[in-house]
C-alpha cells in the first residue's frame, strides 16, 4: 500500500479523497432521507425503525460474536477461514441435539432427539422449547455448543491446518474451503436437509416497549441473546487485556518469527486461539438458532459472508472491530429494507463492506491488534 | 526398451496427455455402461452428458487459469460472471413478449450471436467493476469481494424487483415487457442455438444425414441423441479454442507481463509496466470467457434459475483447476475432464451401477432409521442403502476431502510444477529433451522442472 502511494503519488490520493467524499455524501443523503421520513413527511414510523434497528442489533451481535473467532484466526494464523461458517452450524446442531435430548427425554425416542428431529420425527414446538419453559435444556445446549465447537476446531486444526501451517494464506484458504464442504454436507448427511422449527414460537414471553409512535416487541430470546453475547464479549475483552495470552496473541499477529524467538510458545497460542474462537463461534450459532427459531444445515454458510464483511469492516485482528463491524453489518442489512426490497438486504451489507475496502482497506479499527 | 522410450516421448506432448486421459475416461464409462447392460441409446446418452460436463468444466478451468494461474488473481466469484453471461444473453435474444409461447416475459428479440456477444461484454464489464476496487487490495480481499459480488448477482436475479419490467426496444421508444424471471426462473425460448448454428453453416443436410445414420442403429427417436452428441463435440471444439487462445495469450508479451505480475508485482511495476491495467485486462478477458461458458452451459437447457449459480459451482471449478495444477493449460483441461468424470458425474454413475447390479430396496428416508438397525442388531443394510441414496451430498463431502488432500500432498496439481515462467527464452539449457517438441515455443515443463525455478514459482504467491 505504501509503495502504491509513493508511486502513484498525489493523483491517487486525490482520487481516494474524492471517492471517500462521494460515499460520505451518499451516506448523508440516506440520513437526511431517514430524518425527513421520520420527522417531516412521517412516511417512516419511529416504531418501525426501532424494530428494524433492534432486529439488526440482534443479528449484529451474533455476527460480531462469531466474527471474533474469525478475526483472531485471520490475524494470528494469517488466513481467511472459509470453514468458519460451518463451525457455526456444527455448534448449533450439537447444542440443539443436547437441548432436544434434555427437553424431550421420555417423550420421544432418543435417536430422533439426538438428530434434532431429522425428517420431521420430533418437532421443537411440540417439545415446548424456550428459555423460560426449558431453561436447563437451553443452558446445557449453550455449553455443549461451545465445547463441541472447540473440540471440532482443535481436531480440524490438528489434522488439516497444522501440517500446512507454514504455507501461504491462499493455500490455507483453499484448504478451508475443502473443510467447509466436507463439514456442511456431512451435517446434511446426518441431520437431513430440511429446515426445522426449534422453539415453541407462540409461548415466548415478550414485552412491548412503547417507542414514540408505536411499540417495539422484545421477547425472552432477544434478551437471552443480548445477555449471552454481551457477556462473552466482555469476558474475551478481559481475558485478552488482563492476561499474558492476549499480549502473546498480539505479538504473534505482528510477527510470528519474532514472537517465537522471544520465547512465546506459538503453538500454544494457536491452540488458545482456536479454543476461544471456536467456543465463541459455537455459542453464537446456538443463540442465533434460539433467537430465529429455525435450524438448517446452511445457516452458518449463509452467515459467513456477513461475518467476513464485519471482520473486514472492523479491521482484521481487532475483536472490538469485529463487534462493531457486526453491529454495523447487522443494522445495515436490516434497516436497508426502508429503501430497497428485502431481497437485497444482504447485498446492502456486502456493498457497505466493498465501500469500506475502497476508502479504508485497513478497517475502521485499523491495524492488526488482537484485543 | 525403444517402445518404452518412444511411449515416454509421446507422453511428453501435451496433446497426447489430454487425449490419453479423455480416452481412459470414455473407456471407463463405456465399460461400466456394458456392466450396467445399457442399451446403445443409454451408452450414447451417458457419453453425451459426460462430454458436455467435460467441456464446460474444462473451459471454466481454462478461464480461471487465466485469472489465477497466469495473473495470480484469486477469483472465487466464477458463478457470478456465468450468471451475468447467460441472463444478459437471454435478455437480448429472447423473442419479444407476446409473440406466442408460454414465457412470462420477453426479451429484445435480437439474434443469438448478438446475445452471446452482449452476455460476454456484460460479464467483462462486471469484471471491470469488481476488479477496480479489489485490485488495490490483498489477494484474499479480492476473494471475498468476488464471492460477495457473485451472491449480489444471484440475489438480483432472484428478486421480484427485476422479475419483469418495461424496456425500450425501438429507437422510437416503444417499450416491451422484459425481465429476469425472479426465483421461478426464466424460460429460454429462443430457437435452438445448435440447429441455428448448423443452419447458418449450411450443414443442415449433414446433420440430417447423421440423424438418419444414427436412426439405423437407434430406431426410436434418434434426434435428441444426435443433438446432444453434436453439442458435446462443439463444446470440445470450444475447449480447443480456449486452449489455443490462452496459449497464445500466455506466450505473447502481454502474457509474459501477467506471469511477471504473478511472481512479483513490484518488480513488474519497477520495470515500467502499468500492472493495474494488465491485471484489469486479464481479469476482464477471463470474465468474458466465464460468461461465455455460462451461456454455453445453459442456452440449450430451455430454462435458467438463479439458484443454479450457488457458490458451490465456483468451488467445483477451483477443484478442477487444482487437480490439474494452476498455471498450466494442459493441466486445466485434464483437471476439468477428471473432475467432471470422477467427482461430478462419477458418484451418480456409481450409484446407478450399484443400484442396477444389486437391485436394492427402498432406502430409509433419514439418518435415524438408517442407523437404528445398525446399532440395534448390527444390520448394516439400511445404512448402506441410505448412504447410496445420499450420494449427491456425500459427493460434496468427497470433493472437500479431495481438495484438502490435494492441498496437503499435491498443491501443484497432478502434472507437477508446470507453471510457465515469465521469460520469453528458455532459462536453462535444453539438452536432449527439446528436439522432440513441436516447435511451438519452449516446452513448459522443460523449463519448469528446474528445481530452483519451481521453488520460486510456488513461493511467489503469498499476498499481493
Amino acid at each position: 500500500m505504501g509503495l502504491t502511494k509513493s508511486l502513484r503519488g498525489r493523483w491517487r490520493l486525490t482520487a481516494d479523497r474524492v471517492l471517500a467524499a462521494v460515499f460520505v455524501a451518499v451516506g448523508l443523503l440516506f440520513l437526511v432521507d431517514l430524518f425527513w421520513g421520520l420527522l417531516i413527511s412521517g412516511s417512516i414510523a419511529f416504531s418501525r425503525l426501532g424494530t428494524l434497528v433492534w432486529d439488526g442489533v440482534m443479528r449484529g451481535l451474533v455476527v460480531g460474536l462469531a466474527g471474533i473467532g474469525l478475526s483472531m484466526t485471520y490475524s494470528i494464523l494469517n488466513f481467511a477461514n472459509f470453514s468458519h461458517g460451518d463451525y457455526i452450524t456444527s455448534g448449533a446442531f450439537a447444542g440443539w441435539a443436547t437441548t432436544y435430548l434434555i427437553a424431550g427425554l421420555g417423550r420421544a425416542d432418543i435417536g430422533s432427539l439426538l438428530l434434532v428431529g431429522a425428517g420431521g420425527s420430533v418437532l421443537g414446538g411440540a417439545l415446548g422449547i424456550g428459555v423460560t419453559t426449558t431453561p436447563v435444556a437451553v443452558v446445557a445446549g449453550i455449553v455443549v455448543a461451545g465445547v463441541v465447537t472447540v473440540l471440532l476446531a482443535l481436531a480440524l486444526d490438528r489434522v488439516v491446518y497444522k501440517p500446512i501451517r507454514s504455507e501461504s494464506g491462499i493455500t490455507l484458504l483453499i484448504t478451508s474451503i475443502g473443510v467447509a464442504f466436507a463439514l456442511r454436507y456431512l451435517i446434511q448427511f446426518v441431520f437431513g436437509s430440511d429446515v426445522r422449527g426449534t422453539t415453541a414460537a407462540g409461548s415466548i414471553p415478550q414485552i412491548q416497549l412503547y417507542f414514540v409512535d408505536g411499540a417495539v416487541r422484545i421477547d425472552a430470546h432477544d434478551v437471552t441473546l443480548l445477555a449471552v453475547t454481551a457477556g462473552l464479549m466482555l469476558g474475551v475483552h478481559f481475558l485478552l487485556q488482563m492476561t499474558k495470552l492476549g499480549k502473546a496473541m498480539r505479538a504473534m499477529s505482528d510477527d510470528e518469527d519474532l514472537a517465537r524467538i522471544t520465547g512465546i510458545p506459538t503453538e500454544r497460542v494457536v491452540r488458545a486461539t482456536w479454543i476461544i474462537g471456536g467456543g465463541l463461534t459455537g455459542v453464537a450459532g446456538y443463540v442465533f438458532v434460539l433467537w430465529k427459531g429455525t435450524l438448517g444445515f446452511n445457516d452458518g454458510w449463509l452467515l459467513l459472508l456477513l461475518i467476513f464483511a464485519a471482520v473486514i469492516l472492523g479491521g482484521i485482528g481487532s475483536i472490538y472491530g469485529a463487534i462493531a463491524g457486526g453491529l454495523v453489518i447487522g443494522i445495515t442489512a436490516s434497516v436497508s429494507v426502508l429503501w430497497i426490497p428485502s431481497a437485497f438486504s444482504r447485498a446492502a451489507a456486502f456493498v457497505v463492506m466493498i465501500v469500506i475496502l475502497l476508502v479504508r482497506p485497513q478497517g475502521l479499527f485499523s491495524g492488526r491488534s488482537t484485543a | 526398451m525403444s517402445t518404452v522410450d518412444s511411449a515416454r516421448r509421446l507422453w511428453e506432448a501435451d496433446a497426447v496427455k489430454i487425449l490419453v486421459v479423455l480416452l481412459a475416461i470414455y473407456a471407463a464409462y463405456l465399460l461400466s455402461g456394458l456392466v450396467l447392460g445399457y442399451s446403445l441409446r443409454g451408452q450414447l446418452n451417458s457419453l453425451a452428458s459426460l462430454t458436455f460436463y467435460i467441456g464446460v468444466f474444462a473451459t471454466l478451468a481454462l478461464a480461471l487459469n487465466l485469472h489465477w494461474g497466469y495473473t495470480g488473481l484469486f477469483n472465487i466469484g466464477v458463478v457470478g460472471f456465468m450468471a451475468v453471461g447467460i441472463y444478459v444473453m437471454a435478455f437480448v435474444s429472447k423473442p419479444l413478449y407476446g409473440s406466442g409461447g408460454a414465457a412470462q416475459v420477453g426479451g429484445l428479440g435480437l439474434p443469438i450471436p448478438v446475445g452471446i456477444l452482449a452476455g460476454m461484454t456484460a460479464a467483462a464489464l462486471l469484471g471491470f467493476v469488481v476488479a477496480l476496487p479489489a485490485l488495490r487490495l490483498r489477494a484474499d480481499y479480492l476473494a471475498i469481494v468476488t464471492i460477495a459480488m457473485s451472491e449480489i448477482v444471484r440475489f438480483t436475479f432472484l428478486s421480484s424487483t427485476f422479475q419483469q419490467f418495461q424496456f425500450p426496444h425501438t429507437l422510437a421508444g416503444d417499450t416491451t415487457r422484459v425481465g429476469f424471471g425472479g426465483g421461478s426462473g426464466l424460460i429460454l425460448d429462443f430457437p435452438d442455438p445448435l440447429l441455428t448454428l448448423i443452419d447458418a453453416l449450411g450443414l443442415a443436410n449433414v446433420y440430417d444425414g447423421l440423424v438418419s445414420l444414427v436412426g439405423t442403429v437407434v430406431p426410436n427417436n434418434p434426434d435428441p441423441i444426435v443433438h446432444s452428441l453434436v453439442y458435446g463435440v462443439v463444446l470440445l471444439g470450444i475447449v480447443a479454442g480456449y486452449f489455443w487462445l490462452l496459449k497464445r495469450t500466455g506466450e505473447s508479451p502481454f502474457g509474459r507481463v501477467l506471469k511477471a505480475i504473478r511472481e512479483d508485482e513490484d518488480v513488474a511495476r519497477a520495470l515500467g509496466k502499468n500492472t493495474g491495467r494488465f491485471k484489469i485486462t486479464s481479469f476482464m478477458l477471463g470474465c468474458a470467457l466465464m460468461g461465455l461458458v455460462g451461456i454455453l452451459w445453459l442456452m440449450g437447457q430451455g430454462a435458467v434459475t438463479p439458484n443454479f449459480f450457488r457458490p458451490r459451482l465456483t468451488f467445483f471449478v477451483w477443484i478442477a483447476l487444482i487437480i490439474g495444477g494452476a498455471g498450466s493449460n494442459t493441466g486445466s483441461v485434464i483437471g476439468g475432464a477428471l473432475f467432471a468424470a470422477v467427482l461430478y458425474q462419477g458418484p451418480l454413475y456409481f450409484q446407478n451401477l450399484v443400484t442396477s447390479v444389486l437391485q436394492p430396496g427402498d432406502a430409509p428416508g433419514s439418518f435415524g432409521p438408517a442407523v437404528a438397525p445398525l446399532v440395534a442388531n448390527l444390520d448394516p443394510v439400511p445404512f448402506l442403502l441410505y448412504t447410496l441414496d445420499s450420494v449427491r451430498q456425500l459427493q460434496l463431502v468427497v470433493m472437500g476431502v479431495v481438495l484438502v488432500w490435494l492441498m496437503h500432498n499435491r498443491p501443484e496439481g497432478m502434472l507437477g510444477h508446470r507453471k510457465e515462467t515469465a521469460a520469453a527464452i528458455p532459462l536453462v539449457g535444453r539438452s536432449e529433451r527439446g528436439e522432440g517438441d513441436d516447435g511451438n515455443g519452449p516446452a513448459p515443463d522443460a523449463v519448469a522442472t528446474d528445481p530452483t525455478l519451481a521453488g520460486d514459482a510456488s513461493g511467489g504467491e503469498t499476498d499481493e
